[in-house]
């Protein structure tokens, strides 16, 4: 970690903390067009293209027109956590951005400043604590709405959030085994030779799963499943305050791929080897692109998903992320701490290793071979006679149904 | 089912999918970009509805309200009157005994199905490929005669006048002296 965290200029803190909100809030706004952009295309359509150049202004004018709109506040509502809902969204989802590395030490204004607004020796669990806090904001919002169907997205969404966090923390276990570190800053630097989602993928394939489920997005987004619960959460609310939720959301999303490219892309390292063929590319402000593209890359597998995969039913998603994730996670733990303690102990056979590594990838494919037991075909019941007291009656109730 | 389509069904058509939406990225979008560039329809598109003419101009509707009997969503009025032969001229709008006096289609109903260009018996109602029927009052919507009577083309003349063409009925829809000639 580097000395000058904690020990900037007052001036060089404020510049920094405002240029990371400016950033957010126009890349949402980006966001918002990209993804509208690009579904469309996956659709065969153009998307919006009218408002500027390509469109690039469809959503600032989406924005007027949300802040514009009548501020309703339902008679049901309960006034102050109605109004504290949307603000408790989106405070944390920004927050988190305090300790994501853009790049290494950079000239600010004739200053040498780390481009990150600051770290701590445990920022990553600071992200996971802070963007918990957002969970409040959707639980509070469907609680105070005074709504059945905001009622029960708030619900939804707080069921899934803690589920999926859980397999979130878990994948980043093994980072934290690999880097030695909860620093961000550190995790990054620990990166240089190879990023981790090589030695550590099933560890990046959960938590790429776990944060769709995390930022409630397609195919997860079951706490606004339109189709069951009209708007779910923020079906009450309008205007700003159904802006902030909205921003919140593209917030988190960039939050969550910004924390998957530091953990397991090399953060703001320059990607496919340019670092080793152009010195200057891990200096100075170039990282700062390197970082975005990384995030944006995040982005379009966030778009892909939705535009590709229908949304997912309540009970098998959750059954997914108990009862499929979670003990992989541990599992995957487990493995990882052997080999490292293995491997520091000099006692690990490379040949060896890869061999079994061999030989349970391919047990693992033949049991896809294994046909699955099939439940015995339940006896057909005897046709119910309606006449057999002489006269017509219908059958008794336990008799309907199957058992 | 085989083993091998077990598997596939289980391991590779999940991801198949995204396949799908990743090729279409590729592909030319079917947007049409409507207000900027209207292409033409489709050539028998149901749009706006037309009464035509006989070559003289004189009307072919006569007023019989099968269209509008015929109509399924009640969107068409008709008032049928009849011709006059006052030496003038000026009591003639059809070639018949009847014309359409009134005639009135409200877009407001109509669902442009066509039912009225069948019922038809004189093909005086047809369709024409205009589908921009938007306006901000019902009034306008509510599109009379003289909104939806097709344009006099050369040598059409503005009834009310005699029938120019010939004043035998068989010859006159036989068209039998064609070229017409100018009245007046």
């Amino acid at each position: 970690m580097s000395e000058l965290f904690g020990n900037e200029e007052w001036w060089v803190v404020i510049v920094k903390a405002v240029m990371i909100f400016a950033f957010l809030v126009v890349y949402t706004l980006f966001n918002i067009w990209f993804e509208r952009r690009l579904v469309a295309r996956m659709q065969h359509r153009v998307g919006p293209n009218v408002h500027g150049p390509f469109g690039l202004l469809q959503s600032l004018a989406d924005g007027v027109k949300l802040a514009l709109k009548e501020d309703v506040t339902v008679k049901a509502a309960d006034k102050v956590v109605y109004v504290l809902a949307p603000i408790l969204a989106t405070i944390p989802a920004f927050m988190a951005w305090a300790v994501i590395p853009f790049g290494p030490e950079a000239s600010l204004f004739g200053t040498i400043t780390p481009l990150q607004l600051t770290d701590l020796p445990v920022a990553v669990l600071f992200i996971l604590a802070i963007t918990s806090i957002g969970v409040y904001g959707i639980v509070l919002a469907g609680w105070s709405s005074g709504s059945i169907y905001a009622l029960l997205g708030g619900l939804r969404s707080s069921a899934q959030m803690i589920s999926y966090e859980v397999a979130m923390g878990l994948s980043l276990v093994a980072v934290f085994m690999y880097a030695g570190s909860m620093s961000t800053s550190e995790i990054v630097n620990a990166q240089v030779d190879m990023w981790y989602f090589l030695p550590l993928f099933p560890s990046f394939v959960i938590y790429m799963i776990s944060m769709v489920g995390e930022t409630n997005r397609a195919p997860f987004d079951l706490p606004e499943a339109e189709g069951e619960l009209v708007g779910g959460f923020h079906t009450e609310y309008s205007s700003l305050k159904f802006a902030l939720f909205f921003l919140a959301e593209y917030v988190n999303m960039v939050t969550v791929s910004a924390v998957a490219t530091t953990m397991f892309l090399g953060g703001w390292r320059a990607p496919f080897g340019i670092g080793s063929i152009w010195e200057g590319a891990n200096e100075g402000w170039w990282p700062v692109l390197w970082f975005f593209g990384k995030t944006l890359g995040f982005i379009c597998v966030f778009v892909w998903l939705r535009g590709t995969l229908p949304r997912m039913r309540y009970d098998q998603f959750m059954k997914f992320g108990w009862k499929v994730l979670i003990p992989i996670s541990l599992a995957w733990i487990v493995c990882v701490g052997v080999i490292r303690k293995l491997d520091t102990e000099d006692m690990l056979n490379r040949d060896a290793f890869i061999w079994a590594a061999v030989v349970i990838g391919v047990l693992a494919l033949l049991s896809f071979f294994i046909p699955e037991k099939r439940e015995p075909e339940p006896e057909p019941e005897a046709e119910f006679d309606a006449f057999a007291g002489g006269y017509p009656v219908p059958p008794m109730p336990e008799r309907r149904g199957h058992k | 089912m085989s083993a091998f389509d077990e598997l596939k069904e289980s391991m590779w058509d999940p991801i198949a999918g995204f396949g799908v939406t990743f090729r279409t990225i590729f592909r030319k979008p079917v947007t049409e970009q409507y207000p900027k560039e209207k292409l033409p329809t489709a050539p028998r598109f149901h749009g706006r509805h037309q009464l035509n003419r006989w070559p003289d101009g004189l009307e072919k509707c006569v007023g019989c309200e099968l269209c509008a009997w015929a109509c399924p969503a009640d969107a068409i009025y008709v008032e049928g009157a009849a011709n006059e032969d006052l030496p003038d001229g000026s009591g003639r709008y059809s070639p018949g005994e009847r014309y359409g006096r009134v005639y009135q289609i409200n877009y407001l109903r109509c669902i442009l199905c066509g039912l009225c260009i069948e019922a038809c018996p004189t093909r005086a109602l047809t369709m024409t490929n205009e589908y921009e029927l938007a306006d901000n009052n019902r009034e306008d919507l509510i599109y009379e005669k003289s909104d939806l009577l097709a344009p006099l083309l050369p040598g059409m003349t503005e009834p009310p006048h005699a029938m120019l063409i010939s004043d035998d009925h068989h010859d006159y829809y036989k068209g039998k002296t064609l070229p017409i000639v100018e009245a007046d």
